[in-house]
């Protein structure tokens, strides 16, 4: 499968689907100008994926900031991911938040409860 | 062309308009198109101004939440009032003031008078429920809700309620039988809460 390896921005997340390594990540900023054409290739890669994935699927979100129109996409790759564990699939999310962002680690609890995908809240600090 | 009487007159009102801000403790005015460039750099000049200040982490985060939500809500939501140039960005007011203990982010911008009791409606739920209703409603939303052609999520004043922990303090203006002017002011405390 193709590689999808996004430089993030100051408007635009780093992303990184290779299945061949087995990384699967969002991270950075989320507030792109066109959320929906900024996510579609990502939903896209993922709906391929989903057909052959791998024994177990660590996704890793590490976001900094997302705005509430990415946070409606961010529940569309979480669902994708639901649809795999329904499957049957090993799939792991994890949701990296900084320790002093409560917000954020808030947003990760309400994905967690909105998902049916296992789900692990890590914190990290900031220097 | 104007003669020297006005544009005497333009450079008095510079002036004035400069103290107002000043007493208003007002760091930023702007009046236009509100385009992701403009909300882009509106959001990065403030946060180096708030890095200066020192603010807390937090409250940095909150009002960069915040003018981001506000600033899109504009540009996706106001209603252009000079239809014959179309453009894809609405036009608004924006401003931002600033004391010892909060931050104010304030927005105007012109809507239909047909769509007034529907924002109403849903500014005034969002007012009567608490910090746990805010959460069940954000999460219905985004389960439930559709984002629009426009991009937006239906999200943002859900967002800024919560964010801010404070009621939205919002006003309509009549313009006139058809328009009305929107405006609303979220208040993010600078104290570490």
């Amino acid at each position: 499968m193709q590689v999808i390896k996004i430089k993030g921005s100051d408007d635009t997340p780093n992303v990184i689907l290779d299945k061949e390594n087995g990384i699967f990540e969002i991270s950075g900023r989320s507030l792109p100008e066109d959320v929906a054409a900024f996510y579609e290739p990502i939903l896209d890669w993922l709906e391929e994926y989903t057909e052959d994935p791998l024994e177990k699927t660590v996704f890793n979100f590490k976001l900094e900031y997302f705005n509430t129109a990415s946070s409606k996409l961010l529940l569309d790759v979480l669902l994708k991911l639901e649809d795999m564990y329904d499957d049957g699939k090993d799939i792991l999310v994890r949701w990296h938040f900084p320790d002093d962002d409560e917000d954020m680690e808030e947003a990760g609890e309400e994905y967690a409860d909105i998902v049916e995908v296992p789900f692990e809240q890590v914190s990290y600090t900031i220097d | 062309m104007a003669n020297l009487k006005d544009k005497k007159e333009s450079l008095d009102f510079v002036y004035d308009f400069y103290v107002k801000m000043k007493k208003n403790n007002i760091n930023l005015a702007y009046e236009g198109e509100i385009t992701h460039q403009i909300t882009k750099a509106f959001t990065s000049l403030t946060e180096s101004s708030m890095a200066k200040e020192d603010d807390f982490n937090t409250v940095q985060k909150k009002v960069f939440h915040v003018m981001v939500e506000c600033l899109q809500n504009i540009s996706k939501h106001a209603e252009n009032r000079n239809s014959i140039v179309t453009s894809k960005d609405g036009r608004g007011i924006f401003m931002i003031s600033k004391d010892d203990a909060e931050y104010n982010v304030t927005t105007g911008n012109v809507i239909n008078n047909d769509k007034v009791d529907k924002l109403r409606e849903t500014l005034e739920n969002i007012n009567s429920l608490d910090k746990d209703g805010l959460t069940v409603l954000y999460k219905q939303q985004m389960r439930e809700g559709r984002l629009s052609d426009r991009g937006g999520a239906g999200l943002g004043f859900i967002d800024i309620a919560r964010k801010t922990g404070q009621k939205l303090v919002y006003s309509f203006l009549t313009i006139n039988e058809k328009r009305s002017f929107f405006v609303l002011t979220s208040t993010i405390s600078r104290l570490k809460s």
